[in-house]
């Protein structure tokens, strides 16, 4: 059957039919050239969502296109807006986003943001700290009378509630849901901590 | 000849109910047009502009019950600009004018404001439902204003609406005196609502028999509400989420035991499966379930709570949506056609299927067509457009085949995955009954519309993007879109002159093109004929241009 034929065609026959802005004899643009724009300036304009927004020929439909491509295109899949906003965002996105909190430390002039994915779990995420406000610590332990180190340092976070929480009681998937903000905690705070621990 | 007295054709008409006969009753002669006229209760007006209010109120002003659309369908997918148009108020102007006796309004992606509201309020001291879908354009004042004026009001249902937030006091606004509530449906409101009033309408509503929650609305409040009204057959769950180690969950499933009549559950907003558990009690007797709006609930919790509720029922399943889990990429969780075909060897009674997947195959059609003959309603989505069988790399043009040749009563169609012609000639050949036909990144050439043209003789409507269909399958035979209600065109290859051409050749079409670009503003005068037309939206009409387009719609 002859439409069935065209599809084992190489994709650059359809170039032959295809309309497209240019002089006869021009070269034809790397992109596939798209039926659906409409007028020159536009075109041009939009000439990055041509890809995602125009027909998908045969061929290009089982590409190994990136999904996000498809998933520009307005209109589709025929989802009224009203139920796309109850899925889950777009992993890409969510992944891109990043985790980021705030993180103090006792003394410290300013705070820092890091971000939580990046870590794979407290280890690394404790050692990422104490790296990060290394210079601050040096300065600690002749300031503070009446402590014994000034390494001596707790980290805690707080949680959707707003409690303070000390970091490492929980599985770090659900540390991560629910870390808004870490503290660490130094010298005399700390030893109140783990005082009433043990109390 | 026999003279046959009007009283004799009063009273048969009174048995006739359907829109179709009466409008073909009442093309026979002059009297029997004005007796149907005169006992019209219920119109129906599909296209808000193919006629003018005032005519209908002229016609029908006796009317009760009065249901209007607006905008075209693809408005869903936010293929219409916001403000095309589609506004209720000439109607609800004119409806107070000419049919002060109104008591239903139902109007569908139309445009409805707050004044609206309060001139509908206002303007029926009869008024008793009011039913709003997918409308945009109001805010909670609005309710409130039906709320305070409509005396005697049963029914407030409003699905899928874009409404402002302007605060909860719209529900303390039913007076103390109002028990006359039937349903109330605000499940689309996104903000708070005052929930001790909510219990305090519903304990003095006696009849009330179906309500659907919105998501403010917490387990603990849907608790006492279902205690005070155990007589609900239809309830929509506001927020479900539930811990099932908690008082509150145990307190769900007594109250759930005592809901003898309920047939109908939707809700589940933030569900997990836990709460699941909490409806077991009333699944062996729905006859409808809706969980679209929780993703959260796993496959194995869905599966034990279908079993529970239609396991035994299956073979009596009618109608069944399924919408993607993730509309961005396939997931571990794809589902393809596997599942088409087990549910169609499972529920022979299917007639209405709305189905997103991630591929569909045209062996999988074919069988499920065998195994669904009574298909009316067939809505395939698959979510990479134009798709082909992944395991033959052929167009699905046989699978769909196949379910038209064998669906006889075949309404309503949505095609999908790599189509070429052939498929349109096969649906010209055998779709006999359809009247709404979607197609999307389909075909081949102008053929390809034209068979479906020629061939479907009962088409109402028609909606076609991203295709490959210019101005010879447009212009082929206009005289078929005065037999339609409408007919959408975007991204195609349709141009200015064929369009212009079709709006000269037929001047009771409105012929709009939509054109949203900036520079078409400027230059709309030096746009040739050769310019393709983005949006094109054609509509028969007796009620001449619209005198309320914007800018960017041109009618020709």
């Amino acid at each position: 059957m002859e439409a069935a034929a065209r599809y084992v065609k190489d994709g650059a026959d359809l170039r032959d039919t295809e309309l497209r802005l240019g002089l006869p004899g021009s070269e034809a643009p790397e992109k596939p050239a798209v039926p659906s724009t409409r007028g020159g300036k536009r075109a041009l304009q939009e000439d990055d969502d041509m890809e995602s927004r125009g027909k998908s020929r045969p061929l290009e439909a089982d590409s190994a296109e990136a999904p996000a491509a498809k998933a520009q295109i307005v209109g589709w899949p025929p989802i009224r807006s009203y139920r796309r906003n109850s899925f889950p965002p777009r992993k890409a996105e969510a992944e891109a986003a990043g985790l980021y909190v705030k993180v103090s430390m006792d003394g410290a002039p300013y705070l820092r943001k890091i971000d939580l994915k990046v870590y794979k779990g407290y280890k690394e995420l404790k050692e990422a700290m104490e790296n990060m406000f290394d210079c601050f610590t040096q300065g600690e332990v002749s300031r503070k009378d009446g402590c014994s180190s000034g390494s001596e340092s707790a980290i805690t976070y707080e949680d959707k509630d707003g409690d303070l929480m000390l970091v490492g009681d929980v599985p770090w998937e659900m540390f991560i849901s629910s870390c808004r903000r870490l503290r660490i905690l130094k010298g005399c705070e700390v030893r109140v901590l783990r005082t009433r621990q043990y109390s | 000849m026999t003279y046959f007295p009007e009283e004799v054709v009063e009273h048969i008409v009174d048995f006739l109910g359907s829109h179709r006969d009466r409008n073909a009753m009442s093309t026979v002669c002059t009297a029997w047009y004005q007796v149907e006229r005169l006992s019209r209760r219920n119109v129906f007006v599909g296209n808000c502009y193919a006629i003018r209010p005032e005519r209908v109120m002229a016609r029908f002003p006796w009317m009760k019950s009065l249901s209007v659309k607006g905008k075209p369908h693809f408005a869903d997918f936010n293929l219409v600009p916001y403000d095309w148009g589609g506004f209720a108020q000439p109607w609800i102007e004119a409806a107070a004018r000419g049919c002060p006796g109104l008591e239903e309004l139902r109007l569908k992606r139309m445009v409805v404001t707050d004044d609206d509201l309060e001139l509908l309020a206002r303007s029926f001291p009869n008024f008793k439902s009011l039913v709003l879908v997918s409308c945009e354009g109001f805010s909670t004042d609005g309710l409130a204003a039906i709320a305070t004026y409509c005396r005697g009001l049963r029914e407030l249902d409003l699905q899928e609406n874009e409404v402002e937030d302007h605060g909860h006091q719209w529900l303390s606004c039913f007076p103390d005196s109002c028990t006359s509530l039937i349903s109330l449906n605000f499940a689309c409101l996104k903000g708070e609502v005052n929930a001790n009033a909510l219990e305090r309408l519903v304990a003095r509503c006696p009849d009330l028999r179906s309500l659907k929650l919105n998501r403010a609305i917490s387990v603990e409040s849907l608790n006492r509400i279902l205690t005070r009204a155990p007589h609900l057959v239809d309830l929509g769950t506001g927020s479900m989420m539930l811990n099932h180690h908690t008082e509150a969950y145990h307190r769900l499933i007594n109250t759930f035991l005592k809901c003898k009549s309920l047939r109908s559950l939707s809700g589940f907003c933030d569900a997990s499966s836990c709460c699941l558990q909490a409806v077991y009690p009333v699944c062996m007797n729905l006859t409808a379930l809706n969980l679209s709006y929780a993703p959260a609930i796993q496959g194995d919790d869905l599966i034990k709570l279908i079993c529970l509720s239609v396991a035994s029922a299956c073979k009596d399943l009618q109608e069944l949506r399924v919408f993607p889990s993730d509309i961005y990429g396939a997931g571990t969780a794809a589902v393809t056609e596997e599942g088409l075909v087990a549910i169609s060897s499972g529920c022979p009674k299917l007639n209405s299927l709305l189905y997103f997947c991630y591929q569909m195959t045209n062996t999988a059609l074919v069988t499920v067509a065998k195994n669904c003959p009574h298909f009316t309603r067939f809505r395939l989505c698959i979510l990479d457009p134009g798709k082909p069988d992944p395991v033959t790399n052929q167009p699905l043009d046989e699978g769909f085949g196949a379910i038209v040749r064998s669906c006889k009563n075949l309404r309503r169609l949505s095609l999908s995955g790599l189509l070429t012609d052939k498929v349109f000639l096969y649906i010209g050949m055998h779709a006999e009954h359809l009247e709404m036909l979607s197609i999307a990144f389909a075909g081949d050439s102008d053929k390809g519309m034209v068979y479906v043209l020629n061939g479907c003789k009962n088409l109402r409507k028609l909606e076609i993007r991203d295709c490959p269909f210019g101005d010879d399958a447009l212009l082929k035979d206009v005289t078929k879109y005065e037999t339609m209600r409408s007919l959408w065109m975007s991204s195609c290859d349709v141009t200015l002159g064929g369009c212009r051409a079709l709006a000269a050749k037929m001047p009771s079409l409105n012929v709009e093109i939509i054109n949203e670009s900036d520079e078409a503003n400027e230059f709309q005068e030096n746009f040739g004929d050769l310019h393709k037309v983005e949006k094109l939206y054609v509509y028969r009409t007796v009620g001449g241009g619209r005198t309320d387009a914007p800018d960017f719609v041109w009618i020709l």
